[in-house]
């Protein structure tokens, strides 16, 4: 069967059962989209293709599917630059296709000619510009396996206008016929390892695991609630990670961080054993690296081998897919604890015949009594600092202006608890990460290492596209909404009802809290306005439907009202108080220990 | 000082690529990004014509080795890297020089190419163009020698290296030719 270059490009996405992609034409691209009109593959027309890689990103993150967006070259390209850079921050599987000029006008500085594939080296896991029309499939089948396995990431084909056009015979690679001889990940964790950090968890008396995205990436939360509750040991999730574990959980410490509450960042400050499955160390988790976790030993698990000892150095380090390497783990804790339970009955002069090999372990046995009693002093201190250092706020009822933290807890209380949440990234996005409770992995969209204001609206248009079946709210800034908020054009076109609370407090109120709190007061261009633009208006223009809240007494009418609304998105403008800041907080460069509770805690902290 | 030599803070790594447009250009990039310091390259076709080889001499003082190894074992297109441990590994490099050499010394350079085992490759009325291949410790030798005649312009090529062969010694000891091979992962 002889096909275009275009056709093959939409079939292979078709055999890679790709049911939805993001984009917007233009001249490069222009051959593939021909077939589009006769493909099974749902084409989204976004506004803008930041809003493509976004929308992709959401789709990713909530299906665990990759996301695929579709772009022209120049101009088309490097406007997905950001997407790509997100992604590749945060372990999103994404495959983005891009036009590019004709090869025979590559490297002339022809029209719309970017040299996007060395542009996004760096920010992809990897990338292809294709020079022969017969690599068509394979290549795509290669992006897809690359984004899809080991530690998932953007990948990126370029495609020449004349490759698209020009024929070829097709076919459909088999798994060896992917050329790719320096890709193997590594997903089995080594067992001699599992067994060392096995008994390192046995031996310790504050442990903390210590979750990043990883977990979700390896959907590994049912894996990881086992080892929880089958250890007793505590668990805080770090931003990329909320939801992994249930914040409802009695185990669950909540987020750790620059932000964090004060219990979960302490926990991982007086740990002596810190179980970081999937996370990374990043710097917005550690504060000082020198101070962070001073008596703690690490057991790293990441399947990526380049993040061990990167940051800190771990005593136990294992390379591997994060639910593979738990169930390992906790294979080898039943086999210690058989061991355990031997050693004990034979040292009290119990018959050999008690110590059958293969037995399951009795209870009373070390790895059956482990969790509750040897962990009973370090969780009765973690439940007495959570006593004493609640998140908190004051919202007086009424008029006065409204908690942004308050409308956090409305809308959670007033939407299914397994909503999706989208945000963008400052102020907003921190309380809700705070006041959300997350209690189902894949309900929380956001920008974490990257920190791309803009998100929200995007991610949440991908994440419905992707979970139609969920309710989904982008909890939004009025910096970040103006970023992107022209992508509620394509929602609105498109049926996708999604649903936007603007946090407004009319300023870029993260930048403002620091000018604040370490710039004297001094506010250098950070005001925006309440009312320009005219948000209840705008939304309007865009085909949605818009409501303002400036009282506790309307919030929830909004929300209850904004919930009903299934055949458009709803935007709502919360007039929310500019002077409020997110706490606790650490400062940039500081260490954990020195973390700046709320104010009107600091009459606790001293006593 | 020795340029080269067997100063700790470099170690060589033998990078097997993938024979592919781009690819240096994504070796490049990753050292230039992660802020590692490259304190020679070459590159060059291997064996195989599918693959090259890219010898590349990294200064550890920027970043620790094995941060650099497993970073580069990420790229797609590596294929596997061998650090070459300097004791067990031949190391050879190329030297090109233009050395001032008027009738007064022009003697004396010849006969310091003959003695390093050089070579003579252009001759003109008051220079000489020399060649010298060898370990790098002994083109820094020579460096060292003929800059008191003058050095006009002068090239090195970076140096590649292969591990020395597998000769287990009279006790059954292999010799060590490499001190280690990642092999790809993720």
């Amino acid at each position: 069967m002889e096909l275009t270059g275009a056709q093959a490009l939409i079939k292979s996405l078709e055999m890679q059962h790709v049911e939805v992609m993001f984009g917007l034409p233009g001249g490069a691209i222009l051959p593939v989209y021909d077939p589009i009109l006769d493909s099974s593959i749902r084409h989204i027309l976004v506004r803008h293709e930041q809003g493509a890689g976004h929308m992709a990103q959401g789709y990713a993150q909530v299906t665990g599917r990759p996301g695929v967006a579709i772009v022209t070259s120049g101009p088309g390209a490097t406007n997905v630059v950001t997407p790509l850079a997100d992604a590749y921050m945060d372990s999103t599987p994404l495959v983005v296709v891009t036009g590019q000029v004709a090869t025979t006008a590559i490297g002339t500085d022809a029209f719309q000619e970017s040299d996007i594939t060395g542009i996004t080296m760096g920010i992809t896991k990897h990338n292809w510009l294709i020079t022969d029309v017969a690599d068509i499939p394979r290549v795509v089948a290669e992006a897809f396996h690359v984004a899809t396995t080991g530690r998932p990431g953007p990948v990126l084909i370029d495609i020449p206008k004349d490759i698209a056009q020009s024929t070829m015979e097709w076919y459909w690679p088999a798994p060896e016929d992917l050329d790719l001889p320096g890709y193997h990940p590594v997903t089995e964790g080594d067992p001699t390892l599992i067994r060392e950090a096995a008994e390192l968890l046995l031996a310790a008396e504050r442990p903390v695991i210590y979750a990043g995205g990883g977990i979700l990436k390896a959907r590994a939360a049912d894996a990881l609630r086992e080892l929880a509750e089958r250890t007793g040991i505590p668990v805080v999730t770090t931003l990329m990670a909320r939801g992994c574990f249930p914040d409802s959980h009695p185990l669950c410490l909540g987020m750790p961080g620059m932000h964090g509450n004060y219990t979960a960042v302490t926990a991982m400050q007086r740990s002596d054993l810190l179980i970081a499955l999937g996370s990374r160390f990043d710097d917005r988790v550690t504060g000082r690296v020198s101070a962070f976790a001073p008596d703690a030993k690490v057991i790293h698990v990441d399947i990526d081998p380049a993040e061990h000892h990167k940051v800190r150095v771990a005593d136990v380090a294992i390379a591997g897919d994060c639910r593979l390497v738990i169930e390992e783990l906790l294979l080898a804790l039943d086999s210690l604890g058989l061991a355990h339970s031997e050693a004990t009955r034979g040292g009290r002069g119990g018959s050999p015949s008690d110590a059958v090999a293969g037995a399951p372990a009795a209870e009373g046995s070390m790895a059956a009594s482990f969790p509750r009693e040897r962990l009973a002093p370090w969780r009765a201190e973690l439940g007495e600092w959570q006593t004493r250092f609640p998140l908190v706020y004051d919202q007086q009822p009424g008029a006065g202006p409204l908690k942004p933290q308050y409308v956090i807890e409305q809308l959670r209380d007033h939407t299914p608890e397994d909503t999706i949440v989208a945000s963008g990234v400052g102020q907003h996005q921190m309380f809700a990460s705070q006041w959300w409770q997350f209690d189902h992995p894949y309900t929380w969209v956001n920008s974490g290492g990257l920190g791309t204001m803009g998100f929200a609206v995007p991610s949440a248009i991908g994440a419905k596209v992707g979970r139609p079946d969920k309710m989904v709210w982008a909890v939004d800034g009025d910096g970040c909404f103006q970023m992107t908020a022209q992508e509620l054009v394509t929602a609105s076109s498109e049926r996708i009802p999604v649903k936007i609370a603007i946090l407004n407090n009319a300023y870029l109120g993260m930048v403002r809290q620091w000018q604040e709190m370490f710039y004297e007061e001094r506010y250098s261009e950070v005001y925006l306005s309440p009312d320009l633009p005219d948000y209840v208006g705008w939304a309007e223009a865009m085909g949605c439907v818009g409501i303002k809240v400036e009282s506790t007494d309307d919030v929830a009418t909004a929300i209850d009202k904004a919930n009903s609304v299934d055949d458009r998105p709803v935007v709502i403008d919360f007039r929310t108080d500019a002077f409020e800041k997110v706490f606790p907080m650490v400062a940039a460069g500081a260490s954990n220990d020195d973390i700046m509770v709320d104010p009107s805690l600091i009459q606790d902290l001293g006593a | 000082m020795s340029m080269y030599g067997t100063d700790q803070r470099h170690h060589t790594l033998t990078v097997l690529v993938e024979n592919k447009s781009g690819v240096l250009a994504r070796v490049a990039s990753l050292f230039s990004r992660r802020g590692y310091n490259i304190f020679s390259l070459a590159v060059a076709p291997s064996d195989n014509p599918r693959f090259s080889r890219i010898t590349i001499v990294v200064d550890v003082e920027s970043a620790p080795l094995d941060q650099i190894m497993k970073q580069l074992d990420k790229l797609i297109p590596v294929v596997s890297i061998t650090e070459l441990d300097p004791a067990h590994s031949r190391e050879r490099e190329l030297l090109l020089a233009t050395v001032e050499a008027g009738p007064e010394t022009r003697g004396q350079v010849i006969q310091l190419v003959g003695v390093f085992e050089g070579k003579i490759v252009d001759v003109g009325p008051e220079h000489l163009t020399v060649m010298l291949a060898g370990a790098p410790t002994k083109l820094d030798d020579f460096e060292d020698l003929i800059r008191g005649y003058g050095i006009v312009e002068m090239q090195r090529t970076g140096r590649v290296a292969l591990p020395m062969l597998d000769r287990a010694d009279h006790r059954g000891r292999p010799a060590a030719g490499t001190a280690d091979t990642t092999e790809k992962a993720g």
